[in-house]
């Protein structure tokens, strides 16, 4: 466990601290792991206050570090609020249940779900499992292609072209296209899931493809003609040679490929979502630029640096990975 | 003479290249018996590498070919292990995985569990490497590591082992140690081997003959000097030894006087010379 944290950089000097190594070198390098990194949070913080202080927009003025501490808490009372109501809604839909069950014990009746509006935190859940869902689909798809391709040459040159024209496609030039055949094929009377969620989910697939593909490629067929001559001479059959030779040696590239790749997923996440007002952050931007209201700014402005702490969040999340499944310990990994 | 065991008939090579086919090997004979270590020795780029690999199968003689046990080889397989020069250990296994991986696909179905970990730690042990097992080859020296690859080609129980210049990226000290271990387990196996070398001390130290290659292109066995050296060989003892010394000197002749490849320095320093005055000439006049 101590381990996986040391993968944490700034994390490391506190561990060491508490195991009592070194406690004034542990200091610090605290400092310069925190200090300074603060000192730069707080530079930017002041710029933005004085320069949101002087742009006024029709909605008022551009939201500065104050308005969006007091959004950002705002927000979170409106979710609890928002919990509280569907709680009630459930119980006197209980109390309801029982009261005609009690008349009359037969009595079919139907539990009908609370239809609140979704509030930021349940529109950053809905975003987040969009992004890991589309992100896996792509994944899934991406790294034995990769693999494919990687190992013969051929296929390389044929699917490489087309890698190339589908890789600088916009999401939103997708969006369209992947809404009108999502209509048309998925129809189901009962859907496993929503229609918006599927659509976003292609959208993000389609667009995040690519790095992992070209990276395993590449990972793939950089594997030195030594190892090659180690897998000849042993006879390694082609499955024993993909598991034991391709795969680990190409992991290093494969990661590189997908964090470009979870980064992208979720840069186009909230685009399509903004577009197609699918559920997520996305529709939450775009419905509050809508309202207009003299808070809309300052909650937009949460919503922005959310996205941002999330896509540092989940990158950090794959590093952590990487670091652990990467074989060469010395490599160093940012 | 014992029985040919590995015989290299008539092997020559071409490699296309975009001024037309390059012959790197002409008409290369060698038979090697059982049990017997033969060094191809030669200046860098004769060859030497190009004879191994065409043994190994991971090359395809032009004409010609490979007989072992009387029968053709011309794909690689694990009968004639090979130990690289830089090792080519994989990184991400421990040494001792990295052996398992090479016993569990030579051995397979004919050992028990139990059985190929008690082989694998065997050779690992007659390396020297049984206390380190577990240890990847980033956590390991360059002499270890070697060490592991040689391990896991004697794990494979080759026909004929071969060594692509297998001390060549080590120091000196390393390299002396480790040519003592390969002759205390040469002794004890008796394996046929071919080692690639450019180290005369090296080759006249382990082997039972050397085969001297001509430069190349189309290089062939120039000569071949056999060593009658009793074993087991001591390298302080042979330090002083006459006959030791006249196999080196052997050697060194065939590399220095036959086939010397460095041009004399005065001779290069007068060329080079006539050439910049020549430059100079050419200028003042223009």
């Amino acid at each position: 466990m101590s381990r996986m944290l040391q993968n944490i950089s700034w994390l490391e000097p506190w561990i060491l601290m508490f195991q009592g190594k070194n406690v004034s070198t542990q200091l610090a390098n605290i400092f310069k792991s925190l200090a300074i990194p603060m000192a730069g949070i707080l530079a930017f913080v002041f710029i933005w206050q004085g320069a949101a202080n002087s742009i006024d927009t029709s909605l008022g003025k551009f939201p500065g570090p104050t308005q969006v501490y007091q959004q950002s808490f705002s927000l979170i009372d409106e979710h609890k609020q928002e919990r509280l109501k569907e709680v009630a809604f459930y119980k006197r839909q209980d109390v309801r249940n029982a009261k005609k069950l009690a008349k009359n014990p037969d009595a079919k009746f139907k539990v009908r779900p609370y239809t609140g509006k979704p509030t930021f935190l349940d529109q950053i859940v809905t975003s987040l499992v969009t992004v890991m869902a589309g992100f896996i689909v792509a994944s899934i798809i991406a790294i034995p292609v990769g693999i494919m391709i990687g190992l013969n040459a051929g296929l390389y040159s044929a699917l490489n072209p087309l890698i190339q024209l589908f890789k600088p496609i916009s999401p939103l030039a997708w969006l369209p296209l992947v809404t009108m055949v999502v209509s048309a094929l998925y129809v189901s009377k009962d859907p496993m899931f929503a229609k918006s969620f599927v659509t976003s989910l292609i959208t993000v697939s389609l667009c995040c493809l690519w790095p992992t593909m070209l990276n395993t490629a590449v990972g793939v067929s950089a594997i030195t003609q030594d190892m090659q001559n180690v897998s000849k001479v042993l006879r390694l059959n082609f499955f024993t040679h993909v598991t034991k030779i391709v795969l680990p040696s190409s992991i290093p590239m494969m990661f590189t490929g997908l964090r470009l790749s979870l980064g992208i997923a979720w840069m186009v996440l909230i685009a399509a979502e903004m577009l197609a007002q699918n559920p997520g952050l996305g529709k939450f931007v775009w419905d509050e630029f809508q309202n207009g209201s003299s808070n809309s700014l300052g909650r937009i402005m949460v919503a922005v640096l959310v996205i941002g702490v999330i896509g540092f969040i989940l990158d950090r999340i794959m590093l952590m990975l990487q670091r652990k499944v990467s074989w060469d310990k010395n490599a160093i990994l940012k | 003479m014992a029985k040919t065991h590995l015989e290299i008939s008539d092997v020559s090579i071409e490699f296309p290249t975009p001024s037309g086919p390059f012959k790197a090997l002409d008409a290369v004979d060698l038979k090697i018996s059982e049990g017997e270590f033969v060094s191809l020795i030669g200046h860098s780029g004769c060859g030497k590498s190009t004879v191994l690999n065409i043994v190994a199968g991971l090359y395809q003689a032009t004409t010609g070919g490979v007989l072992l046990d009387g029968r053709e080889v011309n794909t690689p397989g694990p009968e004639r292990a090979v130990v690289f020069q830089n090792h080519s250990l994989l990184p991400w296994l421990s040494a001792y995985e990295n052996v398992e991986l090479a016993v569990k696909q030579v051995f397979k179905g004919q050992k028990s569990k139990a059985e190929m970990k008690e082989w694998i730690e065997y050779n690992l042990s007659l390396v020297h490497m049984d206390h380190a097992m577990d240890k990847r080859p980033e956590e390991i020296s360059g002499g270890m590591k070697q060490r592991v690859g040689i391990a896991r080609a004697l794990a494979m129980e080759p026909k004929v082992l071969l060594m692509d210049e297998p001390f060549g990226a080590l120091d000196a000290l390393t390299r002396a140690h480790l040519q003592d271990s390969l002759m205390g387990i040469q002794n004890d196996l008796k394996n046929t081997v071919i080692m690639i070398t450019h180290d005369v001390d090296e080759a006249v130290l382990l082997s039972d003959r050397i085969v001297m290659m001509t430069n190349g292109p189309a290089a062939t066995v120039g000569e071949i000097l056999k060593i009658e050296l009793e074993r087991p060989r001591n390298r302080l003892d042979l330090a002083d030894d006459s006959k030791y010394n006249h196999y080196r000197h052997e050697v060194l002749r065939f590399l220095y006087e036959k086939q010397s490849k460095v041009q004399d320095i005065d001779q290069h320093r007068s060329k080079k010379k006539a050439e910049s005055e020549v430059a100079e000439a050419t200028k003042a006049t223009a």
